[in-house]
């Protein structure tokens, strides 16, 4: 208590020193002469942009040689070579930021928010993949995204899922990219980012970092990074990985919100890779040999025209009713989302401390009482904010009852395959079944065999 | 895979997917005449006038220590005696004694000028874990010359700032990477 007593003294007599300054009046300065110079806070400046036109030109290059192997070479050998070179490069070494996957964001923010412009690597890292698959289809999920890459590592044993839950499931990715397209929209988070399973990884050992300070010859940037502290981010990353041993690429087929939109531009692929290019012979040793379940079996052959034309009627009439619904449903899940948000949250908590007494004082509505804003300009924001997420939210759950109509459309529409082929939209081109086709080793075979006899 | 499968069906897949292609297109094309034209790049800075020294900067940024570290504006500053950002509240003498320093890794260090009774203090920003307790100390009862301000030779510049998510004060913004320090000014 002795102690505290003469800070206490100056704490008081300093008070009314410090209610000033808070007003804008005058500091205390010292007087110490002319020729005193005073000594300039050192600006180091952010790694300059040739650094990120090289990451745009390894993506170029990556996508070009995953592009090659798969339509091209046609070998399932050196495919997981360059995923690992990938996982090695864009994963460890460049530390997992910025990717495609999370570039989805800010390409939304670039459209929502006025102060937000793209930057041109940024898009770069957007587009690329996107004009590859137009064309070739998802090489890019091959083996140039390392999300996908660490995923591949880790599969031990792939069962299959059951198709109506691979169905469902696969809805997931169209809910998880509205919500990071609404949320990144309104400049609220940034959540295939937050809640990115594998940079973790990438974070745990920053290799890319150790590098740089040895060629630099400056200190490693203090033993590991931080995430260890976050145990949440951790468990999730270890849950998905064990997950990921036994379903394939679980993160890609049922999460990545990246790929949905890879899923339908792959369908337009002029160049997409088959299980052979020559004729199947339907001897079903593919079957087993897609991890993802991209793999279609011959259609069987015995339908109902007449009810599959019903069912197809009633489910085209039962589309606008779903994306009723979704827009409904998103128009009122939008007040609750918009809570997310953190101006709207602030508001709410400054609201509620002005209304109930009881209700004690954050960090943040701490901060907002020190900040020169007025409540009224506050509650005016997050209304305005609440709007769009309502707005947003009933264009997003619209959205997402097109995406189930679509699919319940898909899935009754009765389509003749003759033989195994690829399912356009999930095929990763990740070249397995290429090992399993005897036609493919027929057709390598004639190749060596000038030379081999 | 043989021409006569070009159905109803895959038609109408096709103009689906062409549809989908177009709104990406369009979309992109927004928002590259929206603003990716004037090649602007971000990296993530500190507003000081923001800023509520929470702390959470020292326990959030994925780097350990965190890429936020605090600065000293000397032209800002009282060259106070009895400085409250660097001597603990409950210092019993003031000297620059460890157990008076208020700063956790005794980062600040203090030198008397030519003139008596005027001290220089200085952060060593090796040493600084941008705790923010001293810009405290600073802000409430000195002139605020001290501050924090995300250090771009270690800013990893994640596309999501893990601090940022976390400050309370929303004090974390997108500033140009050309432009990339929100200094403190002097008093004029």
């Amino acid at each position: 208590m002795r102690r505290l007593l003469p800070a206490a003294l100056i704490l008081a007599l300093l008070a009314p020193l410090a209610a000033a300054q808070e007003e804008g009046g005058p500091r205390y300065t010292p007087e110490l002469g002319p020729d005193y110079t005073f000594p300039q806070p050192s600006a180091p400046q952010p790694k300059g942009t040739s650094h990120e036109i090289f990451d745009v030109l390894m993506l170029f290059l990556f996508l070009v040689l995953a592009t090659v192997l798969a339509l091209k070479v046609r070998r399932r050998r050196w495919l997981p070579v360059l995923a690992l070179l990938a996982l090695f490069y864009f994963g460890f070494w460049r530390g997992g930021c910025v990717c495609p996957v999370g570039s989805v964001q800010n390409v939304t923010m670039g459209l929502g928010a006025i102060a937000y412009a793209v930057p041109l690597v940024v898009l770069a890292f957007f587009l690329l993949p996107l004009v590859f698959t137009v064309f070739f289809g998802r090489t890019f999920c091959a083996s140039v995204c390392p999300l996908g890459a660490v995923q591949d590592v880790v599969l031990l044993k792939p069962v299959r899922v059951p198709l109506w839950l691979e169905h469902g499931l696969g809805l997931l990715v169209w809910v998880y990219l509205a919500a990071a397209v609404l949320l990144a929209a309104t400049g609220s988070a940034y959540i295939i980012c937050r809640y990115d399973p594998f940079v973790t990884l990438f974070r745990l050992a920053p290799i890319g970092k150790w590098a740089e300070s040895l060629v630099r010859g400056a200190e490693p940037p203090g033993g590991t990074l931080a995430v260890a502290a976050r145990v949440d981010l951790l468990l999730l990353t270890g849950a998905l990985l064990v997950l990921c041993a036994f379903v394939g690429r679980a993160y890609c087929r049922f999460l990545c919100p990246y790929g949905a939109v890879l899923r339908v531009l792959s369908l337009l692929s002029k160049w997409h890779v088959t299980i052979t290019p020559d004729e199947c012979i339907q001897c079903r040793l593919c079957e087993d040999a897609c991890p993802f379940g991209a793999i279609r079996k011959p259609s069987s052959g015995k339908t109902n025209r007449a009810a599959g034309r019903r069912r197809l009627i009633a489910l085209i009439a039962l589309l606008p009713v779903l994306i009723g619904a979704g827009a409904v449903g998103g128009y009122f899940a939008g007040r609750p989302l918009s809570n997310l948000n953190h101006t709207v949250r602030l508001a709410e908590q400054v609201r509620l401390e002005e209304t109930d007494p009881a209700a004690g004082p954050t960090d943040a509505s701490d901060a907002f009482r020190k900040s020169s804003q007025t409540r009224q300009e506050l509650y005016a924001e997050a209304l305005d904010l609440r709007g769009t997420f309502v707005v947003g939210g009933a264009i997003a759950g619209g959205f997402l009852g097109l995406v189930v109509g679509l699919k319940l459309i898909s899935l009754s529409v009765y389509r003749t395959r003759e033989d195994y082929v690829v399912d356009r939209a999930k095929c990763l081109s990740c070249g397995r079944c290429f090992e399993f086709c005897p036609i493919e080793k027929k057709r390598r075979g004639k190749l060596p065999a000038a030379s081999a006899g | 895979m043989s021409e006569e499968k070009t159905s109803r069906r895959s038609l109408l897949a096709s103009a689906g997917a062409w549809g989908v292609g177009a709104m990406v297109g369009a979309g992109t094309f927004v928002a590259l005449a929206r603003g990716a034209l004037r090649r602007r790049n971000w990296v993530w800075q500190i507003d000081p006038a923001k800023c509520t020294r929470c702390g959470n900067c020292a326990t959030h940024c994925v780097l350990s220590p965190s890429a936020v570290k605090c600065i000293q504006s000397h032209v800002r500053c009282g060259y106070c005696e009895r400085c409250f950002a660097f001597f603990a509240p409950e210092a019993e003498e003031f000297t620059s004694a460890a157990e008076n320093q208020l700063c956790p890794t005794g980062a600040i260090s203090r030198r008397p000028t030519h003139k008596l009774p005027y001290y220089r203090y200085n952060v060593d920003e090796a040493l600084c874990i941008g705790c923010g307790l001293c810009v405290e100390g600073c802000e409430r009862f000195g002139n605020g010359s001290l501050y924090l301000q995300v250090r771009h030779d270690r800013c990893l510049n994640c596309n999501e700032c893990a601090i940022a998510a976390a400050c309370p004060a929303d004090a974390f913004v997108r500033v140009p990477a050309d432009r990339p320090y929100l200094f403190k000014k002097g008093y004029a």
